[in-house]
């Protein structure tokens, strides 16, 4: 297996960002018409991550004009020219499959913040709450 | 007609710079060093009895050690007959996988992993039977195996339930996606009869 490994490391990216399931991505792909080369941009949500090497794949949905649409990406391939993480999400499981079946409101994600931005957010609270009683 | 011998290591898969994505089996395939010449054939082809894979000192009985001795060879793991016309060899010699190139399409003889008693819809692709309609037990069976009072018995060679796998298999015109020389390996495009670390043979094919 070790050999199998060594044989993959030439093909695997290494400018990945770190990301998870919940997490909202832009999704730059390659594509191709013919002669011409063009990127476009698929934006959504991250529902699952799978496999490990050059065989990792990771799933992206975004409703389209009211319709669920969701893609599979090799994360290695060189089709996906890059990954940018927008949001990352707070979620409890790996595979987000309950999103298929939910809609509007329900189907959001709760942004998961990182401690800086989680103090910053308390200080504000703090500030809200010591100037209302001077209202009172 | 060139031939190797080789260890299939596993499969993965790797990207072409075009953005696909390839299937492809890693296979070790040499140094296979020719212990001795067979007589040319009346079709005028030559073989030669190659060894392959690495063994311990202490497993080769003294007769085989004194084949090996005579062509000059550390003891192998396998010796295997093939077939080679691209040049005249001696004993001594040295078969690598640089002898195939990138692109070039070869057919893999190996032995299929052997899967057990197995029934005949995994066997033989049979269709089974239904599972609703007043069915019952009777999802995988075979169905009819034959007539009435004649033959009155089941003709020879008719498709059951038995051993599966285990047999030599021949898969013809995959395409070699990549040699790296200095470590043995052929990449093969799609997928190689046998387990991991089976032995298995590779020739150029005749196929187009």
């Amino acid at each position: 297996m070790k050999r199998i490994a060594q044989i993959e490391k030439g093909y695997l990216k290494e400018d990945i960002p770190e990301f998870k399931s919940g997490d909202t991505l832009k999704v730059h792909v390659r594509i191709k018409e013919g002669d011409k080369e063009r990127i476009q941009v698929f934006q959504g949500t991250v529902i699952g991550r799978r496999g490990g090497g050059t065989g990792a794949t990771f799933t992206v949905r975004k409703i389209s004009s009211g319709i669920g649409v969701e893609r599979v990406f090799p994360l290695h391939s060189p089709n996906v020219d890059k990954i940018e993480l927008i949001r990352s999400g707070r979620v409890r499981r790996a595979k987000l499959n309950y999103l298929r079946n939910l809609t509007g409101k329900s189907a959001r994600i709760k942004e998961q913040l990182s401690d800086s931005d989680k103090s910053k957010r308390n200080a504000k609270e703090e500030k809200v709450k010591a100037e209302k009683p001077t209202e009172e | 007609m060139k031939e190797i011998l080789g260890k299939k290591l596993g499969t993965t898969r790797i990207f072409h710079e075009s953005g696909e994505a390839v299937p492809v089996t890693i296979i070790e395939a040499g140094p296979c060093p020719v212990v001795a010449k067979r007589p040319t054939s009346k079709t005028g082809v030559t073989a030669y009895q190659v060894g392959f894979g690495q063994c311990k000192k202490a497993r080769v009985n003294k007769p085989t050690a004194g084949h090996f001795a005579k062509a000059g060879v550390e003891p192998t793991r396998y010796l295997r007959d093939i077939h080679y016309d691209e040049a005249e060899l001696e004993p001594g010699a040295e078969l690598k996988v640089g002898m195939f190139k990138t692109g070039e399409r070869v057919d893999v003889t190996g032995i299929s992993r052997g899967l057990g008693f197995a029934g005949a819809m995994k066997r033989h692709h049979f269709q089974g039977a239904n599972k609703t309609h007043g069915q019952s037990d009777r999802w995988r069976a075979p169905g009819s195996i034959g007539q009435s009072s004649y033959p009155s018995r089941v003709f020879k060679g008719t498709r059951m339930a038995g051993r599966m796998g285990k047999d030599k298999v021949t898969v013809l015109n995959l395409e070699v996606v990549k040699i790296i020389e200095e470590e043995n390996l052929m990449l093969i495009k799609g997928a190689v009869p046998g387990f991991r670390g089976s032995l298995v043979k590779v020739r150029n094919t005749n196929r187009r």
